[in-house]
């Protein structure tokens, strides 16, 4: 049995190496998140950390059942000129989950965000130059009956 | 080929957008049998209005399964909503909807 294993793990092994060797796996498509989004990441966190109270609404659950699909919602259609709107969660890997850069539309955007465990999220929005931020706290129950 | 939902409406002056994609959205951290799957999700979407760009988003790895996303614009019935999105994979796909 163990000289099976071997066997087989030499094997993949090997399969894993002549794909690197053939340029299939490009270390882009390995690591989860690009370079550029890392660095829109970054700023989306020093962002954040400077941002003010904002005065829109953020709906979010307090308690998300399923991690995978937690949604969100921010409304901020009172506010003029919302140039972007961005969530971020404290938590994963990458905090930010999505930007959304808004040319004309509304200041309204909803969407369901992944979250690997109970965390801050952070709503941003940019109106008119300035950033504010309002912040939740959504806890992962996986598993059912979690703390 | 990923599929698209768009269903744009139109509701006093302004239109709701709701589009639901189908995407598996691989974070390239998960695990199946000891291999980590690999990345796989939209890392970019624009919305078309009438032809001009109001949406330009962003989208990380993080954003669920099958993607839904909510978006509200001043427009009428019978607008133009255009989605294009592109992954990190350089696959491309693309969806246009006539406002209800």
């Amino acid at each position: 049995m163990e000289r099976r294993l071997f066997l087989k793990s030499a094997m993949a092994g090997s399969a894993v190496a002549t794909a690197v060797g053939a340029g299939l796996l490009t270390p882009s498509t390995v690591f989860a998140a690009s370079a550029k989004f890392k660095g829109l990441s970054n700023t989306a966190v020093s962002n954040a950390t400077s941002a003010g109270k904002g005065s829109f609404k953020f709906k979010a659950p307090k308690i998300a059942e399923n991690g995978a699909k937690v949604p969100m919602e921010v409304n901020a259609s009172k506010m003029s000129d919302v140039t972007n709107i961005s969530f971020l969660v404290q938590e994963n890997s990458t905090p930010l989950a999505a930007s959304f850069n808004l040319s004309g539309a509304v200041g309204f955007v909803s969407t369901r965000i992944k979250m690997g465990k109970t965390s801050e999220v952070d709503a941003l929005v940019t109106a008119g130059g300035s950033t504010t931020k309002v912040t939740k706290e959504v806890k992962v129950t996986i598993g059912g009956c979690g703390g | 080929m990923a599929k698209i939902k768009l269903k744009p409406k139109a509701r006093k002056g302004v239109i709701s957008i709701k589009a639901l994609i189908k995407h598996p959205m691989e974070t390239g951290f998960r695990k199946k049998k000891g291999k980590l799957v690999p990345a796989n999700h939209i890392d970019h979407m624009v919305i078309l209005h009438n032809g001009n760009k109001i949406i330009d988003a962003d989208i990380g790895s993080s954003v669920s399964k099958d993607p839904y996303f909510k978006f509200k614009v001043a427009g009428a019935k019978g607008d133009t909503i255009e989605l294009k999105y592109k992954d990190n994979k350089g696959k491309t796909g693309s969806k246009t909807a006539k406002s209800k």
